[in-house]
């Protein structure tokens, strides 16, 4: 767009702008919805990274990392503290801009060439490892902010509830079981209460692709396998990565699992498969 | 005893040149210099003073200046001479030429001893070539400064003879100049053209005026194109030294600048503290060292090197006061410790106001930090910025020491870095941030000091300071003593930069607004801290 | 529109008692002798306006910091710059009244020798225009300044010590006299507003209920934009900005435009409140005036509006009295509210009195919200 302006003659420049601004048939660009673009998933692979790196201070946390997310599916990462797990999190979702590599959504949307908020409209949605909500907000308000609609200033500022939207909070509100504390702020929910309105939020967004942090970190047994049906239930309408530590909760939930090693994939496959890799065993047994 | 020799040598051939004078009376006493200069021929003056100056009286000098001021008077009818700088009835007025005095009965006996410019003038060289001979340096440097100024051939032979026997280089530099300012007033057009060269190598003043007015005086082309050269690489040079000093002066800013941010530095940049009241904290350091000065006021020096450990204690217990009453309940609300410290700052700033007076105070200067630093003529650096200059490195460097090597820098910096963490490893943080806002508040207090030579010491010192502190601190990178380093002594250079262009008010506005500009561009500094653990 | 007030207890008794003063002062002022004991003194009446002008900056500063955590140090700035656009129309109307009695150039620059009037004077003979310049120049001051810094993200206590020091820069620049306002002096001696002279009681009258009639379009703005959905994303950004981010919103475009409504809501306030003082000089960037309007919204109670007002009048009266009666205490008093208000009060008088009067009624919140959420819901 700005490469096409620099060709443009001098009075063009200045003019077409000007045209556009007072072009009042269309609303201005910062007031335009960001839908979710067309996504190109032909060849049913939703989410590409291919040769990232990206270091800090010179220490490699993620060193040539390729990896592809298929459409539908749920997919596992695990790897010992510091494999970088969260660093490719941050990647995908635009927080960190990788050294080098190539990040997109589909086939036609480069991540790399988005901000936080663009890659979230498009359709990525991140939990994160400490559960983050809007604690003076109540657990309705939150789920109300996340939902997928309107992101400019002004239409936020006009948009009211419709009868359809009050129906999806709710029916969120009991997916993740927290009909009766719609009215409670959500700074006084339970750790795991948390973890479930984070999910809910994510599931408000309609993202295509959900990237789970920990997400039973702290949880009871109860609350884990309640949390596994969810994520298995999503898993065919959304892609689901969830990054985990806790193996029996891993193997609960996965049919693919990919483990991280100091920046890059170390073996790729199924729970057992993966366990009887010698690379692997000998990474986390240290044998 | 060299002076007498000398001056020997030299009236025997001022004699010999004399004796081509045209003279009309030969002068050989003191009393025939007394009948000369009570009557109207000044040429007889004139031999008069000349016969003086050789006869080596030591009254000579004395009488020289006091004809120069004017302030010598005659008796009409006893024609006897006195001095007074006014005559009034009943005075007593003493003799020039000897000790005794007059009573003046009658104002009107007396009248002033009549003195024309040529005479002055014969006084001034007269005056100068006593000063030339003199013992003392220092003398001898006047005196062939005003030479400069009046230099012509009749100078030539004096400036000779003492040039050789001159100790002292800036005396030579300047007798050589004046002998050089000589021949170019001469005809010898060979003379003339070595004297544009040895002229333009000067770096004095008097060098430029010198080759100013020649080049009005004299005709010769080939002679003004070099006096145009000669003129133009002086002042390439002066403008070279302008900058040296422009580099001087940004400097000495700079390092205000940062004695001023360092403490911040630490509060800010290792804990993570908003400590707005960091600019009363050198405040009190300099009220510390007015304090001091005022208990030994006979003893500057010692005053103000006690003040620098006192000054240092001052603030930091006042600042681990304030660490363990207010900040202490603040940590991790950044936004709330900026508000608390702020209301500090405004108490220190009142009690200071209720105990010492709204009045600002001045705090003197001791001998060795005062007067001038002369490189060359072009360039001479204020003593005390040097000083400072000085001081503030070895500040530097001890904190850097501190931080790097002592067992407090190693629980600072890991506190720092992960406070959970250190307090398992044993460390004991509340201890460890009492003693670091203590150290931060420290040099708070010791900058004080050093300001307090620069600018008045009073209440609102410190409000003058804060924001540069924070700006410097910003501007380098949080967390980073060399990035408050690098960033104060730059911020000082840019804005003596800026200054000749746009005036001292535009240039520290400019500078605001490039660091506004900066930090929009890289929010954390010029040296940013990386990793993944400065994101959350 | 009475939407925006439901929940808002304090809310409601702010409006009612403005409302009431609107009707009620200048009655006491205007139709009572001034013997009469409810006889209202016209300069307590200035004196009134002036701390409403206050309010309605504090309530600026207030929506930034409450509800969306800028802790800006720089509204008195906007404040000045508004009291200037409006201080520079004032001027203007001197006419040929000043000493020196030229008929354009004010007698600043008369005494600078300086022949006709600088461009950026042009047109501030015109109320209209002033008065649009009054929002227009620190709105846009805000949207430059807020543009960037928000677009590169920086924040807390970063953004905090830029916008002090644009208002240091400010304080600098308008102390010089070749700006062109005054300089040191600033702008003052001023006559009459509208043709109304500005000494006349009933000129006076006129300025406080317009002085209220903006505090309170002022709180129904605000209040507009804390109750709706904007209004909680605010509070999302305060409190967990990225998560934000992440959930799809342009944070930097939201902090941008209540930045430049808060901007100019303050340059509003200090419009107001320079015909009522009868002077604007460079004093009023003075870094110190802008921390002090946050105290005076720490102390009543940040993130509830009516608190922020409350808290401009309380401290602002105690400024009056302190430096009548103390004036030697009154830093040390400031400096006292500033410490023991952010460690004792973090939620301010408001804060204070909800806390003693919901633990007599017990709960009431909860049952409130959730009736709400219902109603929302129905």
């Amino acid at each position: 767009m700005s490469a096409q302006v620099h060709n443009l003659p001098l009075g063009k420049q200045v003019i077409e702008p000007v045209q556009k601004f007072f072009q009042r048939d269309q609303v201005f660009d910062f007031l335009v919805p960001q839908h979710h673009p067309l996504l190109d998933t032909r060849h049913k692979i939703l989410l590409y990274l291919e040769g990232v790196s990206v270091s800090f201070d010179g220490f490699k946390a993620i060193d040539d990392l390729n990896l592809y997310i298929e459409e539908g599916e749920l997919r596992c990462i695990i790897g010992p503290n510091g494999a970088g797990k969260t660093t490719m999190m941050d990647i995908i979702t635009g927080k960190t801009k990788p050294d080098n590599g190539q990040v997109w959504l589909g086939s036609n949307i480069n991540l790399l060439e988005m901000d936080e908020a663009q890659i979230a409209n498009a359709g990525v949605g991140r939990k994160f490892q400490k559960p983050t909500v809007f604690e003076f907000l109540s657990v309705w308000e939150n789920l109300e902010l996340a939902m997928a609609g309107p992101r400019g200033p002004w239409q936020v500022f006009l948009s009211k509830l419709t009868g359809e939207q009050k129906d999806d909070i709710e029916r969120v509100l009991s997916i993740i079981g927290l009909s009766d504390q719609l009215a409670l702020s959500a700074g006084s929910l339970s750790h795991g209460q948390k973890q479930w309105l984070e999910i809910g939020m994510l599931l408000m967004q309609r993202p295509k692709l959900l990237l789970v942090d920990e997400p039973v970190a702290g949880m009871t047994h109860q609350e884990m396998d309640r949390t596994a049906e969810l994520l298995t239930s999503l898993a065919g309408q959304h892609s689901v990565v969830v990054v985990e530590h806790d193996m029996d909760f891993v193997r609960s939930i996965a049919n693919k699992v990919s483990v991280l090693h100091q920046g890059h994939i170390l073996a790729e496959g199924s729970m057992s498969e993966v366990q009887n890799n010698a690379k692997v065993k000998e990474v986390y047994l240290g044998e | 005893m060299s002076t007498s020799i000398r001056r020997c040598f030299f009236i025997l051939m001022l004699c010999i040149g004399l004796v081509s004078l045209p003279s009309r009376a030969q002068i050989s006493n003191v009393v025939e210099v007394e009948q000369s200069l009570v009557g109207k021929d000044y040429a007889l003056k004139s031999e008069a003073i000349v016969w003086l100056a050789q006869s080596g009286d030591d009254n000579a000098r004395f009488v020289f200046e006091k004809l120069m001021q004017g302030n010598v008077y005659f008796h009409k009818k006893t024609k006897q001479i006195v001095y007074a700088s006014k005559v009034e009835k009943g005075a007593s007025l003493p003799f020039l030429f000897s000790d005794e005095t007059i009573v003046v009965n009658k104002k009107r006996d007396f009248k002033k001893v009549g003195v024309n410019n040529q005479l002055r003038s014969e006084l001034r060289t007269q005056l100068a070539s006593l000063d030339l001979y003199s013992d003392d340096a220092s003398t001898r440097f006047d005196a062939a400064k005003n030479l400069l100024s009046n230099a012509s051939l009749e100078h030539q032979a004096l400036i000779q003879d003492v040039i050789k026997q001159e100790s002292d280089a800036k005396v030579r530099d300047v007798l050589a100049l004046a002998l050089a300012i000589i021949d170019l007033r001469g005809s010898d057009e060979g003379a003339q053209r070595a004297a544009i060269e040895r002229i333009s190598d000067s770096k004095r003043p008097e060098a430029l005026q010198a080759l100013n007015l020649a080049k009005q005086e004299l005709s010769d082309p080939e002679l003004l194109i070099l006096i145009d050269k000669s003129i133009a690489d002086y002042q390439a040079s002066q403008k070279r030294y302008a900058m040296v000093e422009t580099l001087y002066f940004g400097l000495s800013l700079g390092s205000v600048l940062v004695l001023a941010g360092i403490g911040l530095a630490i509060t800010f940049g290792v804990m993570g503290v908003i400590n707005m009241a960091h600019g009363e904290l050198i405040m009190l350091g300099a009220y510390t060292t007015y304090v001091l000065q005022q208990l030994m006021p006979n003893n500057l020096g010692a005053s103000l090197l006690i003040s620098i450990p006192i000054a240092f204690m001052v603030s930091a217990i006042v600042g681990i006061i304030i660490e363990r009453l207010v900040i202490r309940h603040l940590y991790n609300r950044p936004l709330e410790t900026l508000l608390a410290t702020f209301g500090i700052s405004l108490i220190l700033q009142q009690a200071v106001r209720s105990v010492f007076s709204p009045l600002n105070r001045s705090v003197a200067t001791p001998e060795f930090m005062s007067g001038m630093f002369e490189v060359n003529p072009m360039l001479s650096l204020t003593n005390s910025r040097l000083y400072i200059l000085l001081f503030c490195m070895i500040v530097f460097v001890l904190l850097v020491l501190i931080l790097k090597k002592t067992a407090l820098g190693l629980q600072v910096r890991a506190v720092s870095q992960n406070r959970e963490m250190a307090k398992a490893m044993g460390v004991r943080s509340e201890r460890v941030d009492a003693m670091t806002f203590g150290l931060g508040s420290g040099i708070a207090g010791v900058a004080g000091v050093a300001l307090s030579q620069l600018t008045n010491v009073g209440p609102n010192m410190g409000q003058a300071y804060i924001i540069d502190s924070f700006m410097v601190v910003v501007f380098g990178g949080v967390g980073n003593l060399w990035g408050t380093l690098v960033a104060g002594l730059s911020l000082g250079i840019f804005n003596k930069m800026l200054e000749p262009w746009v005036g001292a008010v535009l240039s520290k506005i400019l500078v605001l607004v490039f660091i506004i500009l900066f930090i929009q561009k890289r929010p954390r500094g010029l040296f940013p801290q990386k990793g993944r653990a400065v994101e959350s | 529109m009475l939407n925006i007030l439901r929940q808002d207890r304090g809310g409601k008794i702010l409006l009612a008692i403005l409302m009431i003063a609107i009707v009620l002062v200048p009655f006491l002022n205007l139709a009572l002798p001034s013997e009469h004991p409810l006889h209202v003194q016209t300069y307590t009446v200035t004196l009134m306006g002036k701390y409403l002008c206050y309010a309605l900056l504090a309530l600026a500063v207030d929506l930034v910091w409450g509800f969306l955590g800028i802790l800006s140090l720089g509204h008195a700035a906007f404040f000045a710059l508004g009291g200037y656009a409006m201080g520079m129309y004032l001027m203007r109307q001197i006419g040929s009244r000043g000493v020196y009695g030229d008929p354009v150039l004010p007698d600043f620059m008369v005494f600078l020798n300086w022949q006709e009037l600088p461009w950026f004077w042009q047109g501030f003979d015109q109320f209209w225009f002033a008065a649009l310049m009054v929002v227009l120049i620190p709105g846009l001051l805000a949207f430059v300044f807020g543009y960037f810094a928000f677009r590169s993200r920086v924040s807390g206590v970063y953004l905090s010590i830029i916008t002090q020091a644009m208002t240091y820069a400010l304080l600098l620049s308008f102390f010089r006299n070749e700006m062109g306002f005054g300089g040191n002096n600033g702008l003052t001696d001023f006559k009459d507003i509208l043709g109304y002279s500005l000494q006349s009681d009933q000129t006076r009258i006129a300025l406080f209920v317009a002085s209220c009639a903006a505090l309170i379009g002022g709180y129904l703005i605000c209040r507009a934009i804390v109750a709706s959905r904007l209004g909680r994303l605010s509070v999302a950004i305060r409190d967990a900005e990225s998560r934000t981010r992440f959930i799809g919103y342009r944070v930097d475009t939201v902090k941008l435009w209540i930045f430049v409504i808060s901007a100019m809501l303050a340059g509003v306030a200090g419009a107001l409140y320079v015909p009522q003082v009868g002077i604007i000089n460079p004093g009023e960037f003075a870094p110190i005036n802008s921390i002090e309007v946050v105290v005076w919204v720490a102390l009543g109670g940040r993130a509830t509006l009516f608190g922020a007002v409350a808290g401009a009048v309380i401290v602002n009266y105690a400024k009056s009295w302190f430096t009548v009666e103390l004036p030697e205490v009154w830093l040390f008093f400031l400096g006292a509210l500033f410490v023991l208000s952010t460690l004792y009060l973090p939620k301010g008088i408001v804060g204070l009195v909800k806390s003693k009067s919901s633990t007599m009624t017990s709960n009431s919140k909860d049952e409130e919200s959730t009736a709400q959420i219902s109603e929302a819901k129905a």
